[in-house]
């Protein structure tokens, strides 16, 4: 491919936006930095485009275009990645616009999810803007007749000291176009010192929109003569529909037809469940129309799930032997030489939790067909986190080839990992076959809460043997949940290293007899993953265990997890399955040192150790997830009564290089809201197989008035290579959290939500 | 069928049900989808307009019951974002995906225009009925007092 390089070449913007539109003319397989001064379509033509590679153009006007390919769902990495190009290519960020990039293997992943979008593709935006303003340095040495070495791009323009002369970014662009591409080893970069753009509170480009009702989610996308949509969906997972009874609902003002979408086949993936669909012209007369429908659903083998009953059999479960992941010394000898009266146990648990974006999902999507009524080409536009799967998922739905189907990306409401699953988009796509319209499907609030592709729900067991001063001279963890692989797996019951790696096979503390295991659950929901993932039960049990445990003696427990975390050192993983976020521990250590330094830096911020009256008290907990380092310390007031409040959190997030420090900041405030929601509210149960929330009144989540009224944060300035954002605030808020409460109030909550537990103190 | 105007323009709907609520008339109708659907049972406040002035949810407003009445969306709140609440929001970098954010800033305009020094207590009542996933409640609090010093000068 290094030799059919053909930046030189004339290139179209005509040519360009087609093959973008097309998805065709895939050149670049996996999107490195190296691939990205090669991802260039030439093409003969007269346009008059400088098209370095396959981020950015820009015109003779000297307007740029930014390509960006990762949905924007809140964490402004619509907006933050751009910043990089600009800030490498010297752009003047006012004359940028941005095009958010069609569902395209070209891009490299574009499944926003994992908080992996600035560690994966900060390097590449980097030299995507680095290789265009070596272009134009070297255009307007070329025409100057001087060295290149003595041009320097700066805001748009390319200077010349020696002479004073300087040349707009547009005048360069004829001259820029007949360039080689430079070589990735003749690119230089800024230093930290000379960023225009990184290391800025950027406003993100959508601001405006947002605060004018002009922003455009899935939700509001529309084509001319489009259809409503709602389905009707099996209230238990597996259950075929055995009749259907539509006189009603078509007798519904505003109901054009009602169709049945064919349930999933083998394991559900991200097929659509299948259900029957009404289709209207407004989606409220969908609704109505739905409503009036009469079904039957046939039998299921999880008809026979019980909420209640399977927290039970997974707390049993993880109380007994399993499938060992990490050990050290001799954990079972430990616990035998151990007292009885130094055992110490706690059996933590978190409920199945639904996503409940504000945007539930939806999408629209136009097929076209041949007269035979086969899909030929399909065009969606969809709130969607990863537009290749959706791509993937239409084309298998409808029987067509990738190039066909044209994923656009919508604004999201929300994803939280829900819109990485394209169900909702393949329903779009086969009501539009089927009616030979386009066809808009909207999830209703009860659908999505009833529906999702839940957070799993996880048992987990904790026992430790402690010597005087309370320190643990033999531990054990255990961890049960229905895994994520059962949604593409048919009966996978065993949890992956993936899923134990997010906070549980990493426990950092210093454990001379340690054993990590893990025990199989079987799922009967579809299990998906939400932001943070494990980390979310794993946390829970291994930040509140130590504070039982410095409690328990009578120690600080602050003071206590600092001399648990031990010695300032990269965690010894040696011979442990540990994915590390497909990272390797060379690049990307496990450095208890940065850990520790967040920690101490919020108990500091949280004036930790003040004497507060009963009812009030402060809780501490620190976890590394996304290969970030992040402490909270929460600040909890409980009346006698048992109501709380939570006046204040403090925050501090080691996530190494910071892009937009304002954006980063957003996600640690709403981590805490997110963190909130899961601690005090948060529980999906399931009667005979059916889950018995639908809506806000009985699937609750944090308001204004039970989030945390102040939250102060901090960043750490650092150079470090780029870790996660988006998710690693959340998992240590629940742990510190109850130990907050636990400070308050002497108890102890081990099961999520919080409001299940009676609070009440005397 | 109900004669009603819709940001300053009087609307005459016909072909309607008048059970139809207020909320999907704008969406699917009138294509103003600056208004937005969470729950449709009056429990997010996604969809919060104003009706002659005071915020109500527009999923659970049935259009026959607004004869004769003023509807206002975030569409016609101000005719370029310049509301004192607009401009707040913009200034703090409010939204984070910007989904609720229309019905929060139609909430907080009522809010403030109701009482035009809301303290924290009378924001954490007011703006309960409005859910933000994303958690931007500080930030919504902190434009709220400022849009309403603002407005106040
Ligand atoms: S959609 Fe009206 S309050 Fe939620
Ligand atoms: S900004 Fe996303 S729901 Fe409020």
């Amino acid at each position: 491919m290094g030799s059919s390089l053909n930046i030189g070449a004339p290139v179209t913007r005509r040519g360009f936006l087609a093959s973008l539109a097309a998805g065709s003319l895939v050149l670049a397989a996996r999107v490195s930095p190296a691939s990205t001064l090669l991802a260039v379509v030439g093409q003969d033509g007269s346009d008059t485009a400088f098209e370095p590679n396959l981020w950015l153009s820009i015109d003779p006007s000297g307007a740029v275009t930014i390509v960006t390919h990762r949905s924007e769902m809140g964490t402004g990495i619509r907006t933050s990645l751009p910043m990089v190009v600009a800030d490498e290519l010297e752009a003047d960020w006012a004359r940028v616009t941005l095009r958010q990039a069609i569902g395209d293997a070209r891009y490299g992943d574009q499944n926003t999810d994992g908080s992996r979008s600035v560690r994966q593709f900060y390097e590449v935006m980097r030299v995507a803007g680095a290789a265009a303003r070596t272009l134009l340095e070297r255009a307007a040495a070329e025409i100057w007749g001087v060295d290149a070495a003595e041009c320097k791009a700066r805001l748009h323009e390319v200077h010349h000291a020696a002479t004073g002369r300087s040349i707009g970014f547009g005048e360069l662009v004829a001259r820029a176009r007949t360039l080689e591409a430079p070589a990735e080893g003749e690119l230089t970069f800024k230093t930290p010192a000379e960023r225009r753009y990184v290391g800025q509170p950027v406003p993100i480009v959508d601001l405006a929109d947002m605060v004018t009702g002009r922003a455009t989610f899935g939700i509001d996308a529309r084509r001319e003569g489009q259809l409503f949509a709602v389905v009707a969906r099996s209230p238990v997972l597996g259950a075929p529909l055995k009749s259907v009874d539509d006189t009603a609902a078509r007798e519904v003002a505003g109901v054009v037809d009602v169709l049945t979408i064919p349930g999933y086949e083998g394991v559900h993936g991200f097929q659509p469940l299948g259900g029957v669909a009404v289709l209207a012209n407004s989606t409220w007369a969908a609704i109505a129309g739905r409503k009036a429908l009469k079904l039957e659903w046939g039998e299921s083998d999880n008809d026979s799930y019980d909420s209640e009953a399977f927290e039970r059999e997974m707390v049993a479960t993880s109380r007994r032997a399993g499938t060992s992941w990490r050990t050290a010394g001799d954990t079972a000898a430990a616990f035998e030489a151990a007292d009885e009266g130094s055992v110490h146990e706690a059996d933590y648990y978190v409920p199945l939790l639904a996503h409940a974006s504000m945007e539930p999902p939806a999408a629209v999507a136009e097929v076209t067909v041949d007269e035979d009524g086969k899909a030929i080409r399909c065009e969606a536009w969809a709130a969607t986190q990863n537009p290749q799967a959706a791509q993937e998922q239409v084309a298998a739905t409808l029987g067509l080839e990738l190039a066909d189907v044209i994923v656009n990306v919508t604004l999201l409401g929300g994803g939280f990992g829900r819109k990485s699953k394209p169900d909702y988009v393949a329903e779009a796509a086969w009501l539009s076959r089927a009616t030979r319209r386009p066809v808009h499907v909207t999830w209703t609030r009860e659908d999505d809460i009833r529906h999702d592709y839940y957070h799993t729900v996880a048992a987990v067991h904790m026992r430790a043997a402690v010597d005087e001063r309370g320190m643990p001279t033999a531990w054990l963890q255990r961890s049960v949940f229905p895994p994520i692989f059962s949604t593409f797996a048919p009966g996978m019951t065993s949890p992956s290293d993936f899923e134990l790696a997010l906070g549980f096979t990493d426990v950092p503390y210093v454990l001379p007899n340690l054993t990590v295991e893990s025990g199989d659950a079987p799922a009967h929901v579809r299990i998906g993953w939400l932001r943070s993932v494990a980390h979310i039960y794993h946390a829970l049990a291994v930040c509140s265990f130590p504070d039982e445990l410095a409690r328990r003696a009578g120690r600080d427990p602050y003071e206590y997890l600092m001399e648990l975390l031990g010695e300032d050192r990269l965690l010894d993983l040696e011979g442990v399955q540990y994915p590390n976020q497909g990272e390797s521990l060379e690049r990307y250590p496990f450095d208890v040192g940065r850990l520790k330094a967040v920690t101490k830096r919020v108990a500091q911020m949280a004036g930790w150790g003040r004497e507060l009256p009963k009812g009030k008290g402060l809780g501490i907990a620190c976890h590394r997830s996304f290969l970030s380092y992040y402490a909270t310390v929460v600040e909890v007031d409980v009346d006698r009564r048992g109501a709380l409040t939570i006046p204040k959190v403090w925050s501090v997030l080691d996530a190494g290089l910071i892009l937009n420090p304002d954006r980063v900041r957003a996600q640690m405030e709403g981590a805490t809201a997110f963190g909130a929601s899961l601690a005090l509210h948060g529980e999906i149960t399931a009667v005979d197989g059916a889950i018995q929330q639908s809506n806000f009144h009985d699937y609750k989540v944090a308001r204004m008035y039970d989030s945390p009224r102040a939250i102060e944060c901090e960043i750490v300035s650092s150079e470090a290579l780029p870790g996660g954002v988006g998710e690693t605030g959340v998992p240590p808020f629940a742990p510190a959290l109850c130990n907050a409460i636990a400070a308050a109030t002497g108890v102890r909550v081990r099961r999520l939500p919080i409001s299940k537990t009676d609070l009440r103190w005397s | 069928m109900p004669k009603l105007t819709i940001n300053g323009e009087p609307v005459e709907l016909t072909d309607l049900d008048p059970r139809t609520p207020l909320l999907w008339v704008l969406r699917d109708s009138l294509n103003l989808t600056g208004t937005k659907f969470g729950c449709g049972i009056a429990q997010c406040g996604a969809c919060t307009v104003h009706v002659n002035g005071t915020a109500m949810r527009s999923c659970s407003v049935a259009i026959g019951s607004l004869e004769g009445r003023e509807v206002t969306t975030i569409e016609g709140l101000s005719p370029d974002g310049s509301h004192p609440v607009q401009k707040a929001w913009a200034q703090m970098n409010v939204p984070q995906c910007g989904y609720c954010q229309t019905g929060q800033i139609m909430s907080a305009a009522a809010l403030i225009a109701s009482n035009p020094e809301p303290d924290d207590d009378a924001i954490d009542s007011f703006m309960g009925g409005n859910i933000c996933r994303c958690g931007t409640y500080p930030r919504i609090r902190a434009a709220i007092l400022s849009a309403a010093q603002e407005a106040r000068q």
